[in-house]
């Protein structure tokens, strides 16, 4: 595997966003990941994302743990500060990046071995502080570095490419963020464009940690019959709950749904979200609500999409902490040092 | 009358208190260490404690020393026995002609005695009860009426201890009256039927000058508030957790912004040591000055992330409060045993700058520079402290900071020269210190973002698994660790009163013990010069100083001479010129131990000429 850079042409006829910036601007080198790869659709996602967000590239910092989906952040958002962190732990390297500067946006990729396996542990207390982020798991159910083992997100009963069947449990990483306290929880497809782009847009704007289950099929090891994580199965067992349409703040509301069928959902930043519901009795506030239709439906052997949980008013780590509003990273020598006089009152005080 | 004659000194003694756990005795006796203090007498407390919460025995041993001897010095003087447990062994500790004080309420057999000591009984039990009737105020009454007999005995200033009630009790000023009470009740008690003064007496000095007196944790994480740390992440583990509780309490005083009222930190207390790191590596790279403490065990977690700061060159800070190992060892005694495991930290080729306090006063000093030394050369720094100075209360000099020093944040570049053209790669040496340059994420729209990986790279960080570029990487890396050798803190060189063949290297906590040893030799006509290291990489002074003469003995408090290894590793000296003395039982190392264990060396020598020894 070697660097790839990618060419830097530009097409005159690009659609600008509102920064004049084209996706190509979003984009990073060529991926060196497996041809139908779901990781590049993800990838490409992320990439529609923040161009139609109009996100500045370098104020943005992406970090990844280790595993094939931590190694996409190379392949989208070249002028991003990135870092391939150490295998599982991506989330405390995230959360010290983020109390250092909360001014930047944090986008952590992980997988399935990454998150669930080996850094279950830091996934599950990067959620529960609350860190302001855009956690992704591109979840594939497999180890495609090593050749194609199961990881704790495979279903029980699942089969391998070599034939083996899975008889441990299956993790499901989005029902464990609800339950862990996530302010912003939804699944999606890496097939799925249409649903995905507007969740991570979502996601972005959302104050908290955002979780993203993207079921994201693996070509090499993981997409034949009898697999429970196959592009075949995913789209037959897919149950969506809603779809979204992502409404910045500056962006007058325009729904053209039914009524009764639409949830708007008002974020901490003023941005909304318009949900087209499709499953009529699902309410995207109600924490509860959305771990007992996940449960009714996994039992049923479905696999719930969507937008399933959002906090309108939720409060991040920072917030919790009472820091400042200036990022730590750039206080002064003033503002850190008591000085010689405050010290010689604490020399006073210990004699 | 004792068969041996009641030892007599003044201002020069060691008391022990042996308690139960959880008994409350611990701020009588630390009220008992400050009195002396007060009185213009030095004083040495160490805890002896038990990893346990309640019911263990623990102890508090305070030497006192008008010549500053603050080492720990073995023995004791004056037993004040508090706990049946441990009864038999604390009569057996104390020296010849010592002092047992003891609750005589329940008669002990004569058995349980010894003749060569002077025993001072004091129904203790009897004079709380009659006083008191809650249990609770039974039990904390009853150690400051120990207190008070003790200010009898010892010829203490009792307006010093009242005053120093005053001042502990501030804010809650209805337990002051009380408290001075049951001081009078065992004062009067000793003064109407025990003959005092004993042997052992204080008497008002002024040999405390302008000194401080603070546990290290404290001041280690003071000067992490001075050195312009905002991140701190931990978990809980003895003995380096008051530091990160130290970091709270000062931060909640010196760093709130006073309009806003907002926290100019962050603190987290992480899942684990492994997320510690994590977070102080990623605030470090996004250019906030972050730190953990820890001990041992937590090293051993932190390995993995230890490389990659080092291998992705990212500035980070670890207090390691070192306890004794190995696995979970003794988790409340002492050791300077974690030299060589953070000295490599990792698989891999790694190297790691290690910084050796000596007290509290260099502990904050350390704690402030090691924030500099991170940034300037872009790696891990540990800062060394051990239990015995961490949390024990040590007199020390004052803390001094300069107005006009600046935080040095090393080579960033900035958006300007970003603009400017000027040409940036991640791992690129333009200086030929084997520094490159980093940038802070976000700093500029189009120019000097760059991924950081623990995988290897070539000088504009783009990954590579090239040979040349891998090999010019790591050699670049060892260059900056020669950098360092003239960054870190210098060893401090003391000569023998005479010329002298023999030489000591030892280090940290055992600062106190030496200079007391160093006496003793030369009070029996042993000279030797004398070497504290401070830092590793090793100046190279130290090879020098071995160089100078015939052999050196290396005085470390652990089983394997880690600290010898290192000199012999890293200078490439030939091993039988360091001659390893170490004390590992878990106790703080002792004057006594140093001089015993370098005195019996030399004697050999003086019996078998030195070739034949080392042939």
């Amino acid at each position: 595997m070697t660097y790839l850079a990618k060419p830097k042409f530009h097409h005159p006829g690009l659609p600008k966003n509102d920064l004049g910036f084209t996706h190509r601007d979003y984009e990073g080198s060529i991926s060196t990941l497996c041809a139908g790869c779901g990781h590049d659709s993800i990838t490409a996602a992320i990439i529609e994302a923040c161009f139609e967000l109009s996100l500045p590239p370098h104020r943005i910092a992406k970090l990844s743990g280790i595993g094939c989906s931590s190694k996409t952040p190379t392949y989208f958002l070249g002028n991003s500060h990135g870092f391939n962190t150490v295998h599982g732990r991506m989330p405390s390297v995230l959360t010290g990046a983020n109390l250092a500067n909360r001014d930047l946006i944090y986008l952590g990729v992980s997988g399935d071995g990454d998150s669930a396996s080996i850094g279950f542990g830091q996934f599950a207390h990067s959620i529960r502080r609350g860190v302001n982020m855009v956690y992704i798991v591109e979840n594939n159910g497999v180890y495609g570095l090593t050749k194609g083992q199961f990881s704790a997100t495979a279903d029980r009963g699942s089969k391998s490419k070599r034939g083996a069947i899975n008889t441990d449990s299956s993790i499901d990483l989005a029902a464990v963020a609800l339950q862990l306290g996530a302010t912003f929880v939804a699944r999606s497809f890496s097939g799925d464009k249409a649903q995905l782009v507007p969740i991570i847009k979502a996601a972005i704007e959302h104050e908290g940690a955002a979780f993203i289950d993207v079921l994201s099929p693996c070509v090499a090891f993981n997409n034949h019959t009898g697999s429970t994580k196959s592009f075949d199965y995913v789209r037959e067992h897919n149950e969506a709950v809603n779809f979204l349409d992502f409404i910045t703040p500056r962006a007058p509301i325009k729904v053209a749904y039914e009524p009764g069928t639409v949830q708007i959902v008002e974020q901490h930043d003023g941005s909304k979200l318009a949900l087209k519901k499709i499953a009529a009795d699902y309410d995207a506030n109600d924490r509860v609500g959305a771990m007992t239709f996940m449960q009714v439906h996994t039992a049923k052997g479905q696999i719930v999409t969507g937008l399933l949980y959002v906090e309108p008013e939720s409060e991040d780590l920072h917030g919790h902490l009472g820091t400042v509003a200036a990022p730590l990273n750039a206080l002064n020598e003033k503002e850190l040092c008591p000085g010689s006089a405050a010290l010689e009152k604490i020399n006073a005080s210990l004699r | 009358m004792p068969s041996t004659s009641p030892i007599s000194s003044v201002n020069d003694f060691v008391v022990r208190f042996a308690n139960v756990n959880g008994s409350g005795s611990a701020s009588a006796n630390e009220l008992f260490a400050r009195a002396v203090l007060r009185m213009g007498v030095p004083v040495a407390p160490r805890n002896i404690f038990p990893s346990n919460i309640q019911g263990l025995p623990t102890w508090y041993e305070v030497r006192i020393s008008e010549s500053s001897h603050l080492g720990a010095r073995g023995g004791t003087d004056l037993m004040v026995a508090m706990n049946p447990q441990t009864w038999e062994k604390d009569v057996a500790s104390i020296e010849p002609g010592g002092y047992l004080f003891y609750d005589s309420t329940k008669p002990l057999p004569a058995s349980k005695f010894r003749d060569d000591i002077t025993v001072i009984g004091v129904p203790l039990t009897e004079i709380t009860n009659g006083q008191y009737s809650d249990p609770r105020q039974r039990q904390l009454f009853k150690n400051i009426i120990y207190l008070g007999v003790l200010s009898a005995l010892l010829d203490m200033d009792v307006l010093v201890i009242e005053t120093l009630i005053g001042e502990q009790f501030k804010g809650k000023d209805k337990l002051i009256a009380p408290n001075i009470d049951a001081l009078h009740l065992g004062r009067d008690y000793a003064l109407q039927n025990l003959q005092c003064p004993l042997g052992v007496r204080l008497r008002k000095a002024d040999a405390v000058g302008d000194r401080i007196f603070i546990e290290g944790n404290s001041a280690a994480a003071l000067g992490a508030v001075y050195g312009g740390a905002t991140v701190c992440a931990w978990y809980p583990i003895t003995p380096s957790s008051s530091l990160a509780d130290a970091f709270t309490r000062h931060c909640a005083r010196l760093r709130v912004d006073p309009d806003t009222k907002k926290n100019r930190y962050a603190i987290i207390q992480a899942e684990d040591e492994l997320a510690s790191i994590g977070i102080v590596i990623g605030a470090a790279w996004n250019g906030a000055r972050s730190f953990t403490a820890t001990s041992g065990p937590g090293i051993s977690l932190m390995q993995e992330f230890l490389g990659l700061a080092y291998f992705a060159e990212i500035p980070s800070v670890v207090f390691d409060v070192q306890r004794a190992g190995p696995s979970t060892g003794m988790p409340t005694r002492t050791q300077q045993c974690d030299i060589t495991s953070c000295a490599y930290a990792s698989h891999g080729d790694t190297k790691h700058v290690l910084l050796f306090p000596e007290d509290p006063a260099e502990a904050f000093e350390f704690g402030a520079l090691a924030f500099d030394l991170a940034d300037r050369l872009q790696t891990p720094i540990f800062v060394m402290l051990d239990l015995d100075i961490g949390m024990n209360h040590r007199l020390c000099k004052p803390f001094k900071w300069d107005d006009t020093r600046k935080f040095d944040r090393g080579k960033v570049m900035t958006a300007a020269e970003l603009e400017s053209g000027k040409d940036f790669g991640r791992y690129l040496d333009v200086d030929g210190d084997g520094i490159p340059y980093r940038t802070y994420p976000g700093t500029h729209p189009t120019k000097g973002s760059f991924f950081t990986r623990g995988t290897s790279r070539d000088r504009y960080a783009r990954y590579t698994e090239e040979g040349a570029p891998y090999a010019d990487n790591m050699q670049r890396l060892l260059r900056k660790f020669e950098t360092a050798k003239d960054l870190v803190p210098r060893p401090v060189l003391a000569n023998a009163s005479k010329p002298t063949k023999y030489g000591v290297i030892y280090f940290g906590s055992t600062s106190p013990a030496m200079d007391e040893a160093i006496a003793m030799l030369e009070a029996r006509g042993s000279e030797l010069d004398r070497m504290r290291v401070r830092a590793f990489p090793f100046h190279s002074s130290v090879s020098s100083f071995v160089a100078d003469h015939d052999f050196v003995f290396v005085v470390e408090q652990n089983r394997d001479s880690q600290l010898r290894s290192l000199i012999v590793n890293e200078c490439g000296i030939d091993p039988v010129r360091l001659v390893p003395i170490l004390h590992y039982d878990g106790t703080p190392i002792t004057a006594r131990f140093i001089a015993r264990a370098i005195g019996d060396h030399l004697d050999a020598l003086k019996v078998t000429p030195l070739r034949k020894v080392v042939s």
